[in-house]
């Protein structure tokens, strides 16, 4: 009990005397919250993309299987269904029609798809909202594609697409197979690759491994796999981005180590009395070490605070560029919020180990100071 | 390498504390040398002031080392959807050699801390420093440890590439296997359990005659050791099966998931403290004839030994909490 009053009374006088320099202290937190909230935001932004991304795929095959010609993806024939017989755990395999098409007038490629399950008429399309927003058009309105021969096709806008699948939707057109076939020029009998859903994740390797057996000149493309390099991905240009920062995270422990160490003389005077009333050397470090552990956790929550709010509900609008990636048709899409301990936990040692460790020879020269040599 | 910021951070923080520790051993040496309490010399002076300094800088080394513990589990748990055959933390260090001796490198030197720690904190009740040499001299033998944990992490990152293929706790800790955690999990549960409850009970015991009579200090961390290593090879051939509620998974590392209620966290923190702090009865016992020290090896053992009485209480508690309130029976196939 007398070591945790001990710890009050410290605590208390610590604020009182940091309050007395208001000037000082407020400048340092607010170059450390600074630095707590860059860092902060990038690890809560690529860590909600991660999140995102992992959300989205869930929902998507298990495999992808494409046609493999000199090294090119090709279509792949309806044939290869049959081909591929009957294999144990894949609960559904269908073949699925896309491409991509380039529109001048925008200056960006869709992705075209037929969705069979959408009941659409040859002459109606389904669109991502990110198209509408680039093209000004609304349910109803009429948009036109040129196909492969140069001939144009007119089609009536059904509806958009749900405006939260925007991250993955933004630039997707749906469309009927009679209006895939003819804008492409693809003929009957073939799929642009045909997808497995496979219900137990364990097994997909092995179902890999005999599709590339029975159908030598294709290539599967695992859902695992693809969460695994987005996953690599984010960490990666996470990373990039401390790395380019570190220099910053320097210069803030240069400015640490420079406030512990250039004292005033009247902060001198204060140690000394406290020294000569009776105070010892550890009871200065204690001291010290509590004023280190009001100033890092006040601006590290309100680093963090901001960071969150800047993330969450401004966008990230100071790093989504770099995070993110970018095109014409930019989905525009609001990140679920969500923390995640082992990031708050790198972001402490980031920034709050740095600054102590910055701070300890500083503050033990202070600490040992003869309270006559700062008193004369 | 993979360019992660947790991987950035643990490598930052293993570098620092190297540097750290690189101050504390020069000042050892110069200490080890100089060192003369009867003195009243400009240089005696000086030494007694940087004696502070070691002791702030060597708190903030080891508490980093034990939060970069944790954060190393931690990270390598997560990182596991990035590697093919990696459900947990198990796959990840098994990525490359050098994962299993970084962990028990970090292992030990939170063990190392929170003795060096103890002694040093014993040793500054003393007027007189009465430990001062053997703590610095401890101090220089752990140094080579930092280092070698600082270079082993540093190793394991570099060669972490994503395109291995690597086995996880299925197949590493499965009775049919090879190796050490085979060999553990192999282990007949009748065995592990009766060397688990065994262990437990004389550990306690010995704390509780520490504590009525203040001796046997050397033998109760004796003990505790012993019942840590029985404590682990519990957990993997018997305890986590039951919290597992599967009576072929052994892995020490999933029950850290959430998916079973953070479990893991619950039995290892009391296992890791209580055995930290017997260990630091045992440091602390031994001085008790130095004059300068004895009161303070009485109130400080005292302590100690409630903490970690208590802290193997509640692990055991915790422990036998799990297997009784699992819905795996092996009635009869265990038992």
């Amino acid at each position: 009990m007398s070591f945790i009053r001990r710890q009050r009374y410290l605590v208390d006088y610590i604020l009182s005397s940091m309050l007395r320099r208001k000037g000082k202290n407020f400048g340092l937190m607010l170059v450390y919250s600074l630095i707590v909230f860059m860092l902060a935001s990038v690890m809560l932004f690529t860590h909600a993309l991660k999140q995102e991304m992992g959300l989205l795929l869930q929902a998507s095959p298990e495999i992808i299987l494409q046609r493999m010609v000199a090294g090119r993806h090709d279509f792949i024939p309806e044939t290869y269904l049959e081909k591929m017989g009957r294999i144990r755990g894949v609960t559904e395999r269908k073949g699925r029609l896309w491409g991509y098409l380039y529109d001048p007038s925008v200056k960006a490629n869709y992705t075209l798809m037929v969705a069979e399950d959408q009941a659409l008429d040859a002459t109606e399309v389904i669109i991502g909202s990110a198209i509408a927003r680039a093209r000004g058009i609304v349910p109803g309105d009429y948009i036109t594609f040129r196909s492969f021969d140069g001939e144009s096709y007119s089609f009536q806008i059904k509806s958009l697409l749900d405006h939260e699948t925007e991250i993955v939707s933004a630039d997707l057109v749906l469309l009927n197979r009679k209006a895939y076939r003819a804008l492409f020029g693809v003929g009957e009998g073939v799929y642009t690759d045909i997808v497995l859903s496979v219900s137990n994740a364990r097994e997909v390797p092995k179902i890999a491994e005999k599709l590339v057996q029975r159908l030598p000149d294709t290539r599967p493309i695992l859902k695992q796999e693809v969460l695994r390099t987005y996953d690599a991905i984010f960490s990666w240009r996470q990373g990039i981005l401390f790395v380019l920062l570190a220099g910053a995270i320097m210069a803030f422990v240069i400015f640490a180590w420079d406030k512990a160490s250039g004292l005033s003389a009247e902060e001198k005077r204060e140690i000394g009395i406290l020294k000569s009333i009776g105070w010892e050397t550890s009871d200065v470090l204690h001291m010290k070490f509590w004023e280190g552990a009001v100033v890092s956790l006040l601006s590290f929550f309100i680093g963090y605070l901001f960071a969150y709010l800047h993330v969450f509900y401004a966008s990230a609008s100071l790093f989504e560029p770099v995070l993110k990636g970018w095109a014409v048709l930019y989905p525009q899409f609001q990140l679920i919020p969500s923390v995640d301990g082992l990031q708050v936990a790198t972001l402490f040692f980031f920034t709050v180990f740095p600054y102590v460790v910055a701070t300890i020879i500083p503050i033990w020269q202070v600490a040992i100071t003869d309270p006559d040599a700062v008193m004369r | 390498m993979l360019l992660n910021p947790a991987i950035m951070a643990l490598i930052l923080v293993s570098a620092v504390v190297v540097l750290m520790l690189g101050m504390a051993t020069v000042f050892a040496v110069q200490v080890l040398r100089h060192w003369d309490i009867s003195s009243g010399s400009e240089q005696q002076l000086i030494l007694e002031r940087r004696t502070y300094l070691i002791s702030t800088l060597m708190s903030w080394a080891f508490a980093a080392e034990l939060v970069s513990l944790l954060l190393f589990i931690y990270n390598a748990e997560s990182m596991s959807g990035q590697f093919v055959g990696a459900m947990c933390a198990t796959g990840v260090l098994n990525v490359n050699a050098w994962g299993w001796p970084t962990l028990f490198m970090k292992i030990t030197l939170f063990f190392t801390g929170a003795v060096w720690l103890t002694l040093n904190a014993l040793d500054n009740q003393g007027y007189d420093y009465p430990l001062i040499r053997l703590k610095y001299l401890l101090l220089i033998l752990i140094m080579p440890v930092v280092m070698l944990e600082a270079y082993l992490q540093l190793q394991y990152f570099l060669q972490l590439s994503p395109d291995v293929i690597t086995s996880c706790c299925g197949s590493l800790f499965s009775a049919n296997a090879e190796g050490v955690a085979a060999e553990v999990t192999a282990v007949s549960p009748a065995i592990a359990m009766w060397g688990f409850y065994v262990s437990g009970v004389a550990v306690i015991a010995m704390g509780v005659i520490y504590l009525l009579k203040n001796q046997g200090a050397t033998l109760f961390s004796l003990l505790a050791i012993v019942a840590f290593g029985l404590a682990l090879v519990a957990i993997i051939s018997v305890i986590s099966p039951y919290i597992y509620e599967h009576p072929q998974h052994h892995c020490p590392f999933c029950i850290l998931k959430s998916g079973h209620g953070f479990a893991g966290y619950l039995l290892y923190i009391p296992l890791f403290l209580a055995t930290a702090a017997a260990l630091a009865v045992g440091v602390v016992g031994p001085w008790q004839h130095i004059e300068s020290l004895s009161m303070a090896v009485k109130v400080r053992g005292q302590q100690l030994v409630r903490l970690s009485l208590g802290m193997f209480i509640l692990f055991y508690l915790l422990s036998v909490a799990y297997v009784a309130s699992s819905n795996l029976v092996m009635q009869g196939v265990w038992w």
